[in-house]
């Protein structure tokens, strides 16, 4: 049976790298979908990526705030805002289990057989703090001459951005690889670290170092879709947490700020009924064959 | 039905949408247009 999920992250994945000309043109996509932010986290120099990076996007805007003061053009970056607090509001961290093809790409590669291990939950705080500095407060704050910053997540860390560009480009404009130096080695590294790493662990990277994860994450308890816990259900049997992409044990809290929602845990992990959602604060799954109990959200 | 709660949500999705819109009407569109349509070489990690 086609698991569905699987089948939105595919299609996911080629509508957001959808842009098949690159090996003839051998330059990036530069059409209107442009201008549109994708919900997950794809590097818009992908030669086949089809829309923007909403993370580079919001950089982007910080990094050149000053200058847009100084012209009167007063771009405060309202427009990926405004996007990710709309997407983030109606089903919280939901495109990363679902629509986000670094995210789809990791749980592919935890497929792969090995010895398993978990990551330390204290771990998880690092994205904070990823988003605040490198995403927020250096672009703003660290500027040149001009007034100018720089997208440092960008920069120094996104390891999309090394596999999706950085390494096909390279192939495309053989001269780029004459420009490779500590900077694009150190986020190599990086990127080769978190692939061994997506083996070994599960999603490593939205755990511990997705700022856009993080921003996600700040709606799970207030979007508009919810998950539901049935606590007299539970047998705290551990089955969620055996076959939870990101590690969660369910009944520690329905919305936690690591669940990205991909409803595996309810469709088919929970056999007590003990796991719904809701939408709109109406339960819409009312789980299980016994009575009817008082379900717990947030 | 928890009312409070959904009204909550509601108004974030609501705020959300009118920055949203004030963007683009600020034409902030275009400013991420003119940057994805360009190689990023922070991105690729060469500048």
């Amino acid at each position: 049976m086609v698991d569905i999920r699987r089948l939105i992250q595919t299609v996911s994945v080629f509508l957001c790298n959808a842009w098949m000309l690159f090996p003839f043109t051998k330059n990036i996509y530069q059409g209107e979908l442009k201008s549109v932010c994708v919900p997950g986290l794809n590097c818009y120099s992908c030669p086949a990526a089809t829309g923007a990076c909403p993370l580079g996007s919001l950089q982007t805007f910080f990094a050149g705030i000053r200058p847009s003061f100084r012209t009167g053009s007063y771009h405060l970056g309202l427009y990926v805002i405004g996007m990710l607090g709309l997407v983030g509001g109606l089903v919280g961290r939901m495109p990363c289990a679902w629509v986000c093809p670094f995210g789809f790409m990791q749980e592919l590669l935890h497929k792969i057989p090995s010895r398993k291990m978990e990551i330390p939950r204290f771990l998880s705080w690092v994205k904070y703090g990823v988003l605040a500095l490198f995403v927020i407060l250096f672009p703003l704050v660290i500027v040149d001459v001009f007034g100018y910053g720089e997208n440092w997540f960008c920069k120094y860390i996104c390891p999309a951005g090394t596999l999706e560009a950085g390494l096909p480009l390279a192939f495309l404009q053989p001269h780029l690889r004459e420009l490779w130096g500590a900077l694009f080695y150190g986020k190599l590294a990086i990127l080769v670290l978190l692939l061994v790493l997506m083996v070994y662990t599960r999603r490593p990277f939205c755990r511990v170092l997705c700022p856009l994860g993080a921003i996600y994450s700040l709606f799970n308890k207030v979007s508009v879709f919810r998950m539901v816990y049935y606590p007299d259900r539970c047998v705290r049997c551990d089955e969620c947490y055996r076959n939870c992409p990101m590690g969660i044990k369910f009944y520690e809290g329905a919305n936690q700020s690591d669940c990205i929602r991909c409803l595996q845990c309810m469709r088919k992990s929970c056999k007590y009924g003990a796991i719904g959602f809701s939408i709109n604060g109406v339960a819409t799954i009312v789980p299980g064959p016994k009575e009817k109990t008082e379900a717990v959200s947030g | 039905m928890e009312t409070k709660g959904s009204l909550v949500s509601y108004a974030l999705v609501l705020l959300f949408l009118v920055l949203l819109v004030a963007g683009i009407n600020a034409g902030e569109a275009s400013v991420v247009w003119e940057k994805a349509i360009t190689i990023c070489l922070s991105c690729i990690g060469v500048g």
